[in-house]
């Protein structure tokens, strides 16, 4: 177990260094002169292009350059932005946990949805559920979630005036972050209606981005159940006569769901990839949207940074999910 | 005795070609075949789009902004899918874009295999540090979320259509390689390339000539999903305002385009993702079909 633990974690620092050389060499990829391409149409005078390029390192060689950036990185500075000057690092953690009530709150939706209709799919297989199911499933899968999320405004919002369109509260409402959970800080906050106003909000992003992370949920419990409940000691349960319940809910469905673990923490990436979209579209003011104004903006260390953090973000919760899948998992824990 | 063996073998349940039999699997599964059709016509439409189509793609009438679909109060027969903010045939647009999205989600496809065949295939024989340093890379492009990579690569390279489809293949590309690998693994231990080895088979005929056609089936259905998803990652680029730039009739730029118009144009919303949804549920049911006829271990 230890070897695997050991083994597993060693992975993590190639990973690690290939992300800064990634994340290094973007803004040193962008065709001409990095500098000048941030400018843009400000343009820009010689003197502040000589410091800007000092400040960036981007006078030095590139090795010594890189080694400057990881120690840097290192150190938590990530940069500043070049249209606000704040610092890089702040700025995500300021944005981050509107991305991660967002998240959560849709793996919470794909969770309490899939599984139930995995398990019901595999125990009444061939029946109209079931294949209602997969089709459903195999259509979330298909979905264009940006569109998705139009559509969904298009009734909800606008036809039947049932969930705000965009943000993440009525602007009435001041609340005091404490957790950065705006949900939760209205309800500390005991302030009347910004509860309500926080979750009329999250409602729809929600579904949106839980859509995919569904489709595969659900898809993955139906085949997983389907392969366990062929087994023989489930036979065997149910030759002794225990109830078509607790064979399915206590025998079968722990066994089914080591695999649907690792597919849910595969799904951190397909999480981010939609909260970009998700954010976009519902003006939510997350990471996903803050990445997508810094490039269109061409605010390169926002950029820069982002990716960082964000790929570490992914790379330390598959990290977390595949050291629990070898403790739940006796097969891994065993092995080594 | 000759006459006799065949007379046996072809008595007992005459064997089908191999083709025959995967069509046989293939046609039994009709989600499959009714994905095989919508791709059929969507290949139709988009190698046809200049004759099918009304009007030409960009082609703008001041007089018929935000037209609604015929059957709509207030609608045409002559615009029988409205018209969008600058009075262009949205049918007409549709149509050209499936050429758009086809060609994206083909030529994708078609670079990821390619480069994800050779360095598939360089990590299976060679082994050693080279497969260690390609696996790793390939492993760093799967930690990072896809639209988040494309998104950057874009970023790097500067908006567009080529730079978008070039983005795509990055980030597929992991999963060609690591299928191919695996494949090169499995299929090197067996004995037939042990024999061709043994008879002096170079490693470029044992690479290409022995071990690859026996790859070909995971590939094969590896690339009729990868087409939906190319489509898919292009088109929300396309709708970031990374992908294709307007004029292009690019199903997700017509999205893009078509947001502000979401409170009082239904039409400019809906159509083009529904054309973007149909389109990669097809390529996913066939896929899925392919993989059930292709695959030993799912044959009854």
């Amino acid at each position: 177990m230890l070897r695997y633990i050991l083994t597993r974690i060693g992975l993590v620092v190639p990973t690690f260094i290939g992300m800064t050389l990634l994340a290094f060499f973007l803004i040193r990829l962008v065709p001409g002169d990095p500098i000048e391409t941030m400018a843009g149409e400000r343009g820009i005078d010689a003197a502040r292009h000589a410091a800007l390029l000092k400040e960036y390192g981007l006078d030095r060689p590139v090795l010594v350059q890189y080694g400057i950036y990881i120690g840097r990185v290192l150190h938590g500075d990530l940069g500043k932005s070049m249209i606000t000057q704040e610092p890089v690092l702040r700025e995500f953690a300021a944005l981050f946990p509107a991305t991660i009530e967002l998240a959560l709150c849709a793996i919470v939706f794909a969770l309490l949805l899939g599984i139930p209709a995995g398990i019901v799919a595999a125990v009444r297989r061939n029946s109209v559920f079931d294949h209602g199911v997969m089709g459903v499933s195999l259509t979330g899968y298909s979905m264009p979630i940006f569109w998705w999320g139009l559509l969904l405004i298009l009734l909800f919002s606008v036809q039947l005036g049932w969930t705000p369109v965009s943000g993440r509260m009525a602007v009435k409402y001041f609340i005091e972050p404490v957790t950065g959970f705006l949900t939760i800080d209205a309800l500390l906050s005991g302030e009347k209606g910004a509860f309500k106003s926080a979750v009329s909000h999250l409602v729809l992003p929600t579904i949106v981005l839980g859509t995919q992370p569904l489709a595969i949920i659900a898809r993955m419990t139906r085949s997983a159940m389907l392969e366990v409940l062929g087994e023989d000691y489930i036979r065997t349960a149910r030759a002794k006569g225990l109830s078509k319940f607790r064979v399915v809910a206590l025998h079968a469905l722990r066994n089914a769901l080591i695999p649907v673990i690792t597919v849910i923490g595969l799904q951190v990436g397909v999480l981010f990839t939609g909260a970009i979209l998700t954010e976009t579209i519902f003006s939510w003011p997350g990471v996903g949207k803050w990445l997508i104004e810094a490039i269109n903006r061409r605010d390169y260390p926002v950029l820069q940074g982002g990716v960082l953090l964000l790929g570490l973000v992914v790379m330390t919760v598959n990290l977390l999910v595949d050291l629990t899948y070898g403790i739940i998992n006796p097969r891994i824990r065993r092995a080594s | 005795m000759t006459s006799a063996t065949t007379a046996v073998s072809s008595a007992a349940a005459a064997p089908r070609g191999p083709l025959r039999d995967f069509w046989g699997y293939f046609s039994a599964n009709r989600g499959a075949v009714a994905g095989l059709v919508f791709v059929i016509a969507v290949l139709l439409m988009a190698a046809f789009a200049d004759v099918l189509a009304p009007y030409p793609p960009d082609l703008t009438n001041s007089a018929v902004f935000l037209k609604p679909p015929a059957w709509q109060a207030g609608g045409s027969w002559a615009y029988p899918l409205g018209t969008d903010a600058i009075g262009r045939d949205i049918l007409s647009r549709l149509i050209h874009g499936a050429r758009l999205s086809l060609t994206i989600g083909i030529a994708v496809v078609a670079l990821a295999i390619a480069v994800g065949i050779a360095l598939g295939l360089i990590a299976g024989f060679l082994r050693g540090v080279v497969e260690i340093a390609i696996m790793r890379l390939m492993d760093i492009i799967l930690t990072l979320p896809s639209l988040l990579l494309a998104i950057v690569i874009v970023a790097i390279l500067g908006p567009g259509l080529m730079n978008a489809m070039l983005a795509v293949v990055v980030v597929v590309l992991p999963h060609y390689v690591r299928i191919t690998r695996a494949a090169v693994i499995t299929e090197t231990s067996k004995d037939y390339v042990t024999a061709a080895r043994a008879s002096g088979a170079t490693q470029w005929r044992l690479m290409f000539s022995e071990v690859l056609p026996n790859c070909a089936a995971p590939l094969i259905v590896q690339a009729s999903l990868g087409v939906s998803t190319a489509i898919l990652d292009a088109a929300a680029l396309g709708f970031l305002g990374l992908g294709a730039q307007p004029p292009a009739s690019e199903w997700g730029t017509m999205l893009a385009d078509a947001r502000e118009f979401v409170l009082r144009a239904w039409w400019v919303v809906t159509l083009p993702g529904l054309m973007i949804l149909l389109t990669v549920l097809a390529f996913n049911l066939l896929g899925d079909g392919l993989r059930d006829a292709l695959d030993p271990k799912l044959k009854r």
